[in-house]
């Protein structure tokens, strides 16, 4: 719901389409979580049972904290088309789809990375 | 969705940011406030990987402002799972036994009692050493417990302290050992599994396989007879059939459609609806069981008289409002399995619903979660079942996803040392 619409120097229509996407936000099928920090926020909760709370990992298991998004992204597609072998991976990655793979890197790359 | 807020005038924005927060409120339409004064109290029974992660979780995401108690009877968190290489003899109790300092060091009140009874209608959870527990929400996490009823032998103490189940880790997990230690060399081992659904599916056949790694090393001429309540084995079968056809072939002998009918203590002997009589020098019974016995003085068991029916996008009960039900205590979605793995994803998806609930906020319309289950074959291989499970609206359950439901190839040992760095990882993410 991204909008790029300019009108010589009129905000307006711009302003209706941040109130349109809130609305959809509030009341459509995936945003409509609190905000979409928390969207974002509950997908990546779902990985750190393994990887640890907010992607600091304590051991083996790579922490994703502080990781590059697009690094986070390269390798979770690759888990998923099958181009990257590993254990679990491999499977998990086909189990959420590419908009979640998408919040989820992004949420760890916004993490503090481990010190 | 994403949605850019750069270029629109920062008063403007507010103001539209303002007009849709506003019916967000007006339409979550249960807002509670909490009556400590804080963003709301929520009491949490039962401390195991379901509780203790809500507990957690609840407290990280409010940044402390929601009112947390976490009320758990044992003085420590004890792992079920790994909780087998004790009997095989690779770990120690110790090595999985942890405290709950760590959450009362983030503000969570850990009390140590049991909740005894619930009242839905003024919210309060009564706990049994006489103390009153108000609540905004209920959390129950309550694991499970078992129904000696229908093993009328083992349904006194006495029985228990002898025929043990060792399902709840701790001082059982313990006592077994012991009894294997004590076991006379070419003795027998046996193990009695109750039909599905139950605690852990590949539990009782990773067990059989612990014990066939102590046996053969200490105890070579010594037997482990799998007594399976069910009609084949319930997970991983090819690849514990493997296992006992290689590694332990000659000590494990596997044998489907054994229900228990009883059990007799003194002479160590399972009896079965078909088949006929087993007698033991070690009798391990793992009895039916359902959900923990707080969630029927809750009212929240729905299902067969044993399990919490829950509305998957909040872990609500689907009978009493404001409580919520995780865990091995819920009638599970299809293909979910009772671990405790599955209980931490309960945990943080409860806590996100129980959060905006407070908050007046809708609840995530498209929760995700996963399992992934490690089973040691030896004390270092280890073969693991994983899978994605994904809300789906029209049906209104988790579904798992094709393709993300699988098993290793072979048993292995980078997997041993995956399941140890979970393990790490998961404690800490429930208990840190």
């Amino acid at each position: 719901m991204t909008t790029t619409h300019r009108i010589a120097g009129h905000n307006r229509i711009r302003v209706r389409h941040a109130l349109v996407a809130l609305a959809v936000a509030a009341s459509g099928p995936l945003a409509a979580q609190g905000t979409g920090a928390d969207t974002a926020r509950n997908i990546a909760a779902s990985c750190t049972g393994c990887h640890g709370t907010g992607g600091v990992s304590a051991g083996t298991v790579v922490s994703l904290a502080g990781q590059p998004k697009d690094d986070l992204l390269a390798k979770l597609q690759e888990f998923k088309a099958g181009k990257r072998s590993g254990t679990i991976m491999p499977q998990l990655a086909k189990g959420y789809t590419d908009e979640q793979i998408d919040l989820a890197a992004g949420w760890f790359a916004a993490q503090r990375s481990p010190k | 969705m994403k949605m850019r807020a750069s270029g629109v005038p920062r008063r403007e924005f507010l103001r539209a940011l303002g007009a849709a927060g506003l019916a967000v409120a007006a339409s979550g339409g249960c807002a509670t406030i909490g009556r400590s004064g804080s963003a709301g109290r929520v009491v949490v029974v039962g401390g195991g990987y379901g509780g203790a992660t809500a507990a957690k979780y609840l407290n990280l995401w409010s940044d402390g402002t929601v009112d947390v108690t976490l009320v758990e009877a044992n003085a420590n968190f004890v792992s079920c799972p790994l909780s087998n290489l004790v009997l095989g003899g690779s770990k120690q109790i110790a090595d999985l036994t942890m405290g709950y300092d760590g959450l009362a060091r983030r503000g969570i009140k850990v009390v140590r009692d049991s909740a005894v009874s619930v009242d839905s209608e003024n919210r309060i959870v009564r706990l049994a050493g006489g103390g009153e527990l108000r609540y905004d929400r209920l959390i129950l996490s309550p694991g499970i417990d078992f129904l000696y009823k229908m093993v009328p032998g083992l349904d006194n103490p006495e029985a228990q302290a002898k025929v043990l189940h060792a399902w709840k880790a701790g001082p059982q997990t313990v006592a077994l050992r012991q009894q294997l230690l004590a076991m006379p060399e070419g003795g027998v081992y046996a193990i009695s599994i109750p039909r599905a659904p139950y605690r852990c599916p590949p539990g009782p056949y990773e067990r059989a396989c612990q014990v066939a790694w102590y046996f053969k090393r200490a105890k070579p001429r010594a037997k482990v007879l799998v007594l399976d309540g069910n009609e084949d084995v319930v997970s991983k079968k090819g690849l514990f059939t493997k296992a006992w056809n290689e590694e332990y072939k000659g000590i494990v002998e596997y044998r489907p459609n054994h229900v228990l009918t009883d059990v007799d203590v003194r002479t160590l002997t399972a009896k079965f609806e078909t088949a006929d009589d087993v007698k033991a020098d070690v009798l391990n019974v793992i009895p039916p069981h359902g959900a923990g016995n707080i969630a029927a003085q809750a009212g929240v068991i729905t299902a067969n008289n044993r399990w919490c029916e829950v509305d998957f996008l909040s872990f609500e009960s689907i009978k009493v409002k404001n409580i919520h039900v995780l865990g091995d205590a819920i009638q599970v979605a299809p293909l979910m399995p009772k671990s405790g793995h599955m209980a931490n994803q309960h945990g943080k998806v409860a806590a996100a619903a129980v959060l905006a609930a407070l908050k007046g906020q809708p609840v995530n319309p498209a929760p995700v979660l996963n399992n992934t289950c490690y089973s040691f074959i030896t004390d270092r291989d280890v073969v693991h079942v994983a899978s994605v499970h994904q809300y789906d609206r029209e049906k209104k359950t988790l579904l798992t996803v094709p393709g993300s439901v699988g098993l290793s190839p072979a048993m292995n040992p980078l997997e041993g040392e995956y399941a140890f760095a979970w393990a790490r990882n998961i404690w800490a993410d429930a208990l840190a």
